[in-house]
């Protein structure tokens, strides 16, 4: 049965051969005096080690079919708006980014209306960039537009 | 004692000063707020308001960061009182006899006892770490790679071991952060690893975007969707005041709290949580009515609420006396003390004594400033909770972002906080913990650097972890706890980290 624990310990299992095949590339020196694969080739030994453990042990884990999924749809919603902000925030600015990726997800996801929509989001972009960028001296960046 | 004294004189002349005043005042309402908000824990808002206090020196800024940690603390009791939803996970088992208390018209007195309960522990525990951080740095100073590599090692066991649940999971997941940690320039022979030309994981992958995805991020994805909160029961003010009987049934809990609170703080691991766990547990089991617990029992209420604030100094001790943090939210401290060229360890009492006593005063002043602000504006708080949650998670989604970029002004923390995010939110539904993930990365390159120095001073001989003393105790230590861990699959019954994980379900206890 697909369990739980038997699906990360299978998930562990891999990241632990991903680090070992990429650490060839690395010396790896000797038990006596290690070089810089040497760690990372250790760690991943144990965690391939502790997943098999998982993968083995997991029978009475609950079923993978079990977990519930309900929030999706919000949660591709949000990974796009933060995949949106790392791709825009240095292009568009930081006042432009935050507002469009806000109003996303306040309009589109959340359904609120136009004119809360827009007044939310441009508060929060301006507000924010004010408080951080002007009055705690943080710098947040304008973009090309300079914005 | 009576350098000690002078030295808690000179650390008030610090703390009372008005410009640190008025940073631990803003650090305990910000910490308070995001006590109060469900989905922003401490070490989130911590993280996210580390690029607030670049502008600060060292000192503020570590007060204001301080002040946000222990009135999260405070704040998270509010909405386990009046609405059963913990505001940050150490407020679980306030939720239990608090809500209770609330149904029964008594929630003004939970959280006057939760209040005056946090600020006994929060003050009486301060005076243990004034006490107890200073001769533990100078033993410290002791210490060698090996000494250190033992260290790190025995927290890292610890913290699995205390966490709830499978310790196979919690290892599994800090070997998992120890390899994140992995990433970028070999301290001692400048190769690159797992950078992949990306120039900005040379310094390696920062704690801040790690802890921020993995606690912040994995919230927002797990639980905007959800459905709105309960209602929400509104104390009056008149109604805080409790009465003598309830005073007196919370007086020897608030005590026992305290102390068992302060002890599990320093042990390495989620030390909140499960210290409010032991305290429940602990009352429950010397109440002369333990049938009331579940249903409004006082001592339900001031024990783990004392044990959780009392656990926040304990914290400090050793992350203060010896440069190890004990868990998630102490390495994001040492990370924001790092980031204002302040290195916490045995000298830092020595070469900064203005810093650590200033720090150690201003926690005096945090807690009676909490105290005075928790009750007459808790109605003011619980108006936050009335913001709808389609309106408030995009808000804080924004804070993630504008907070991880701006501690290093670069768009590949966004990235990490994103990838870190998205793996925080599947491990939550696989049902793992995720706080070992945030300690292995801070202690990876510590742990690295004291194997190889280890061997460099013995030539390559192992032996050298079990010639000396004290790394050899630690060593002993870890393998004691590894099998203790095992004893469950042998009896066959649930040991207390699987009731703690039971009680974090809301599952009923057998």
């Amino acid at each position: 049965m697909l369990t739980t624990d038997r699906v990360a310990g299978g998930a562990l299992v891999l990241v632990a051969l991903l680090v070992v095949w990429e650490s060839r590339k690395l010396p790896l020196g000797s038990f006596r005096t290690p070089g810089p694969a040497y760690m990372p080739i250790v760690l991943a030994a144990i965690l391939l080690v502790f997943g098999a453990l998982l993968a083995i042990t997991g029978g009475r884990a609950a079923l993978v079919a079990s977990v519930g999924w309900a929030e999706w749809r919000h949660a591709v919603a949000i990974v796009l708006v933060c995949t949106f902000a790392a791709v825009a925030l240095e292009r568009l600015g930081y006042r432009v980014t935050v507002a469009v990726a806000l109003a996303f997800l306040l309009g589109v996801v959340e359904r609120k209306g136009l004119v809360f929509t827009v007044a939310f989001s441009l508060v929060l972009a301006i507000g924010s960039f004010l408080l951080f960028d002007t009055l705690l001296r943080v710098p947040l960046p304008r973009g090309l537009f300079g914005l | 004692m009576v350098e000690t004294l002078s030295n808690l004189a000179v650390g008030f002349s610090v703390a009372l000063s008005p410009p640190v005043l008025l940073y631990a005042f803003v650090g305990c309402v910000v910490g308070t707020l995001v006590g109060v908000l469900p989905g922003v824990g401490p070490l989130a808002g911590i993280s996210l308001l580390l690029p607030a206090t670049f502008g600060l020196d060292a000192t503020r800024a570590i007060v204001m960061l301080a002040g946000i940690y222990y009135g999260a603390m405070y704040g998270g009791s509010t909405t386990s009182i009046l609405m059963r939803i913990p505001g940050e996970a150490a407020s679980v088992m306030t939720c239990i006899d608090g809500y209770a208390m609330a149904r029964k018209g008594r929630a003004g007195a939970a959280l006057a006892i939760a209040a005056v309960g946090s600020y006994v522990a929060g003050t009486v525990s301060v005076i243990a770490l004034m006490f107890l951080a200073p001769p533990l740095a100078a033993f410290a100073l002791r210490f060698g790679p090996p000494e250190y590599f033992a260290l790190l090692l025995l927290g890292l066991l610890v913290l699995a071991y205390m966490s709830a649940g499978s310790m196979l999971k919690a290892l599994a997941m800090a070997a998992l952060g120890l390899l994140l940690g992995m990433i970028g320039i070999d301290q001692m022979t400048g190769y690159f690893r797992f950078a992949y030309g990306v120039v900005e994981l040379g310094d390696g992958i920062g704690v801040v975007p790690v802890a921020v995805g993995l606690f912040g991020l994995a919230e927002i994805l797990a639980t905007a969707g959800q459905p709105t909160p309960p209602e929400i029961i509104k104390p009056r003010l008149r109604e805080l005041l409790p009465s003598r009987r309830e005073w007196r049934e919370s007086a020897s809990p608030i005590g026992r709290g305290t102390v068992l609170g302060f002890v599990i703080g320093i042990i390495p691991g989620s030390a909140h949580i499960i210290s409010s766990f032991v305290s429940y547990a602990v009352e429950r089991r010397l109440s002369r009515r333990p049938e009331e617990f579940g249903k409004g029992a006082v001592a339900g209420v001031s024990g783990p609420e004392s044990a959780n604030n009392a656990a926040t100094s304990g914290a400090f001790v050793p992350m203060l006396a010896l440069g190890v943090p004990s868990g998630p939210i102490p390495a994001v401290m040492l990370a924001a003390m790092m980031v204002h060229g302040v290195s916490p360890g045995p000298l830092l009492i020595k070469n900064q004594p203005e810093l650590f006593w200033g720090f150690i005063a201003s926690m005096y002043v945090g807690n009676l400033v909490l105290l005075v602000l928790n009750l007459p504006l808790v109605g003011l708080f619980v108006n936050l909770l009335r913001v709808p949650y389609p309106i408030l998670y995009p808000s804080i989604l924004m804070f993630c972002i504008l907070g991880v970029y701006a501690v290093n002004g670069s768009v590949v923390d966004v990235w990490i906080m994103l990838a870190m995010g998205g793996l925080g939110y599947l491990l939550r539904k696989l049902e793992f913990e995720t706080a070992p993930i945030v300690l292995g990365v801070i202690l990876a390159p510590m742990l690295e650097m004291a194997l190889r120095q280890s061997l460099a001073m013995s030539d390559g001989q192992y032996g050298i972890f079990l010639g000396r003393p004290i790394s050899a105790t630690l060593l002993a230590v870890g393998l004691v706890l590894v099998l203790l861990s095992l004893k469950p699959l042998i009896t066959k019954s649930l040991d207390w980290r699987a009731r703690l994980a039971m009680a974090e379900k809301g599952e009923n206890l057998p």
